[in-house]
């Protein structure tokens, strides 16, 4: 670029509405197209005398307005039709009159966002502080109290001392000559700028990792969280051993546990009398208890077929002479107390599931030893000869 | 009285050029504050301070400061944030509705109303936020994907009031600022202080009251007036079905939408009075805002005070002619139960003192004026306390009834919106024109062609 400024138009200014109206309209019959009237305020009739075309924003607006009504009830319909359906106040899923107002707030948001952000930034080219017509006298003058016209350069039928001659003739208030501003217009590489956008970025990126990943996730206030209390394999300061869990105190008997009169000896004199009937529901809960905490050593048939592949010694058949003479007592205590390589089991398994278990080998040791006759006797009772 | 009815009121008095007018309107920002500018924005500040420190207790040791218990769980918060969203209507009803209507006297009102319709949103957003007792949680409002898979529940009035509440603020916001731009480009070509000049800069995108610019830019204010009319009553009508969307009795009523619009417009114009007679004198804008206006204006608090004076008869009517006794039950408790003295604070704040608005000389009267409108501001807060807490004071279950009484705090914080909505007021008179340079420019005498020439035009 050489020295020599560069001109942007001729402007003139007038003192009244009426001549402003006059001025446009001599201008725009005199063939010139790039010209701007620059006034304090909208004047009426103005848009006719400089043949301008009809405002298309409202097609924006209509445009934005349905995708605003769109997007509403596609979330809505999304959300609360198709990926969580919950029954809300006995409403359908695709509840539409409950739907109508968020629909309504958002086609009124983008519809008026997108109006306004279109206008300035497209139709208006807005933001433009470097404009060849900021800080002249012109532009003060008509942002106050006059009525200006402009005839830019770039109108194919630009000349600079006719266009002088043809506002000189509408008898102007001022004319003035108006230059581009000398230096580059946006000095995009500026130290500065980029100083600027970078901490934009940072300032952006920060806020938006701080509120997303903190501050929504945020407790401010714990102190139902905190209380002094104890929690189960944590430490604890309220005892001297700072543990949070305590043995009971010696000769604490839990609720429904009933002390067993012969525990620790290995063979006991006389041991309990079996308190209960082998009834269906005895033999059922005895069957589930056998198969949880028997057969894995004794088997599902108690044959001392273990399921454990020889990692723990096999135990001898209950099926035994030695076994069934047992007295029902003597099983109890020995599922109580343990023998030899069996451990108690009185912590795991409660006292009417053993008794159940005790009833539960009675049958197995007689389903293991049945006679002809019993098989008789079963089906008679079932009313069927399937035997015979 | 001879009035000449056939003849508009001009719009703006005493025959003023456009340079004076920017002059009287850009005055206070020339200026440097006065003493009693900063009086008055240390009292606003000390209350905006007290409800601060209130809020901050309430953060501090729980939502159990407050009156708030059962069976009264909507109390002070829900009474203020509808107050307050009805302080904002006025606002947009003056910009919007009566730019709609054509009515010129709008220009010298409508930025202040804008201005503390927005500034009354803001007071309004506080106090739901804090009802929950959990504000920071307050992001689980919008519907975001998030880790629970959980969404909002579109269809309850209360989410509803989010989207209502948020959209009436961006839009006033925008609509306020799209007003504004011709007037900080006005501001920044009158201005010789650098530092001035480069934030009127910035806020007036470099606007340059070119008329390519102007024809879209009224295509643009009409499309936003267009779309803040139905905004407006959409968002009072959705703070109603808050209430009526339930099935409490007194609550549950077809008449709350329009009651409530009603009743917002009512008090915003009162509010907008309260406001606009100190500043029409403190700044010398009595040609601007003429009596005239303020006439108006008490027209409009006259005929809304007395839709609201329908709308609670019609309540007790439709009590009696539904035959439902829960409902009679209901309305005879307001009028006669323990919170009578409330209901008859606002029956007759709103229905009985606006009526001295039948009289010329009252509407015109400026003390007598400032006595009814402020009794209007008291009486629309009563309404909406009648209507919350008499509901719930007494409920289905008699064993739960109580007397709901507010402690000092909620009074605290109540005392403090009054101080951010003042306060905020106060520093909006010295920082932006507080009346639109450009709207009242094209409203003066002598500022649209005379189209005397002889020749045609649209």
């Amino acid at each position: 670029m050489n020295n020599e400024k560069k001109l942007y138009g001729i402007a003139a200014t007038f003192k009244t509405p009426d001549e402003i109206i006059k001025a446009a309209k001599t201008t725009s019959s005199a063939g010139y197209i790039s010209f701007d009237i620059n006034t304090p305020y909208p004047v009426h009739g103005m848009d006719g005398a400089m043949k301008l075309k009809p405002s298309k924003l409202g097609f924006v607006t209509l445009i934005m307005g349905l995708t605003g009504a769109s997007i509403a009830l596609l979330l809505m319909f999304y959300t609360m039709s198709i990926e969580y359906p919950i029954v809300i106040g006995g409403k359908p899923f695709f509840a539409l009159p409950a739907f109508i107002p968020i629909t309504f707030e958002l086609t009124v948001l983008l519809a008026t966002l997108s109006t306004v952000g279109t206008m300035i930034a497209l139709f208006f080219r807005l933001p433009d502080n470097k404009h060849p017509l900021h800080d002249t006298e012109y532009m003060k003058s008509v942002s106050n109290d006059k009525f200006g016209l402009v005839i830019e350069s770039e109108d194919e039928k630009f000349n600079e001392t006719e266009v002088l001659n043809f506002l000189k003739k509408l008898n102007p208030l001022t004319t003035e000559l108006v230059y581009f501003p000398q230096e580059e217009a946006y000095p995009i590489l500026q130290p500065k700028f980029l100083l600027f956008l970078i901490s934009v970025a940072i300032v952006v990126s920060g806020g938006t990792y701080f509120s997303l990943n903190k501050l929504l996730i945020i407790t401010p206030f714990n102190w139902m969280m905190d209380q002094e209390k104890v929690i189960p394999q944590k430490p604890s300061d309220i005892f001297a051993d700072g543990r949070g869990m305590q043995l009971p105190v010696n000769g604490t008997v839990a609720r429904g546990f009933i002390p067993y009169p012969y525990a620790g000896q290995t063979n006991p004199v006389e041991v309990l009398a079996n308190p209960t009937l082998p009834t269906k529901e005895n033999l059922e809960l005895g069957k589930a208890k056998f198969f949880t905490y028997c057969s894995p050593c004794h088997g599902y048939f108690a044959d001392g077929d273990s399921r454990l592949r020889g990692q723990f010694p096999n135990p001898p058949t209950l099926h035994s002479k030695r076994a069934k003479d047992f007295s029902d007592g003597m099983i109890y205590h020995i599922i109580t107390n343990g023998q030899n390589v069996m451990p108690s089991y009185s912590s795991q398994i409660t006292r009417d599931e053993r008794w159940a278990i005790v009833n539960y080998v009675r049958v197995l040791q007689r389903a293991k030893n049945a006679s002809d006759q019993d098989l008789i006797d079963m089906n008679k009772e079932a009313g069927s000869n399937v035997a015979n | 009285m001879n009035i000449d009815y056939s003849q508009e009121i001009p719009a703006v008095a005493g025959r003023l050029t456009l340079a004076q007018i920017e002059e009287l309107v850009a005055k206070p920002m020339d200026t440097k504050p006065d003493k009693k500018f900063f009086i008055a924005l240390t009292i606003s500040g000390s209350l905006l301070m007290l409800g601060a420190v209130m809020i901050g207790l309430s953060f501090y040791y729980g939502t159990g400061l407050w009156g708030n218990n059962q069976p009264v769980g909507w109390a002070f918060p829900i009474v203020n944030f509808v107050f307050w969203v009805g302080i904002g209507h006025a606002g947009t009803l003056i910009s919007a509705i009566l730019f709609l209507l054509r009515q010129k006297w709008r220009t010298g009102i409508a930025r202040f109303a804008e201005a503390m319709t927005i500034f009354a949103v803001m007071c309004a957003g506080i106090f739901p936020v804090i009802h929950t007792g959990r504000p920071w949680l307050a992001g689980y409002l919008l519907p975001y994907p998030n880790q629970h898979s959980l969404w909002v529940n579109f269809t309850s009035p209360l989410l509803w009031d989010v989207f209502a509440v948020s959209t009436y603020f961006t839009v006033s916001l925008v609509f306020w600022y799209v007003g504004l731009i011709p007037d900080f480009a006005t501001m920044r070509d009158r201005t010789s202080s650098k530092l001035r000049k480069t934030i009127y800069s910035i806020f007036s995108l470099g606007w340059r009251h070119s008329n390519r610019h102007w024809t879209h830019y009224e295509k643009a204010y009409m499309l936003l007036a267009g779309f803040a009319t139905p905004l407006v009553l959409s968002v009072h009508t959705i703070v109603s079905f808050d209430f009526a969307v339930s099935i409490l009795p007194g609550w549950h009523a077809t008449i709350f939408p329009p009651y409530f619009v009603a009743g917002a417009i009512f008090s915003g114009f009162a509010m907008v009075v309260t406001v606009l007679v100190f500043v029409r004198k403190i700044f010398d804008l009595q040609h601007i805002i003429t009596i005239d206006h303020l006439e108006r204006m008490n027209k409009i608090i006259l005929s809304t005070g007395m839709m609201v004076g329908y709308a609670y008869a019609m309540e007790f009517f439709i009590a009696w002619y539904s035959g439902n006794p829960i409902e009679s039950f209901v309305f005879i408790n307001r009028a006669f139960g323990p919170y009578a003295w409330a209901y008859w604070i606002m029956v007759s704040c709103n229905v009985i003192f606006p009526q001295f608005f039948w009289f010329r000389k009252i509407r015109r009267s400026i003390p007598l004026m400032m006595i009814i409108v402020i009794f209007v501001n008291v009486g629309m807060w009563f309404e909406r306390f009648v209507i919350t807490v008499t509901s719930l004071s007494r409920d289905f279950l008699p064993s739960s009834w109580a007397y709901y009484k507010p402690t000092l705090v909620d009074g605290g914080i109540l005392l403090g919106s009054f101080g951010l909505f003042f306060t905020l007021v106060i520093l909006f008179t010295k920082a932006l024109p507080v009346v639109s340079i450009s709207e009242v420019k094209a409203v003066a005498d002598g500022a649209q062609p005379t189209h005397h020439g002889g020749e045609h035009h649209e």
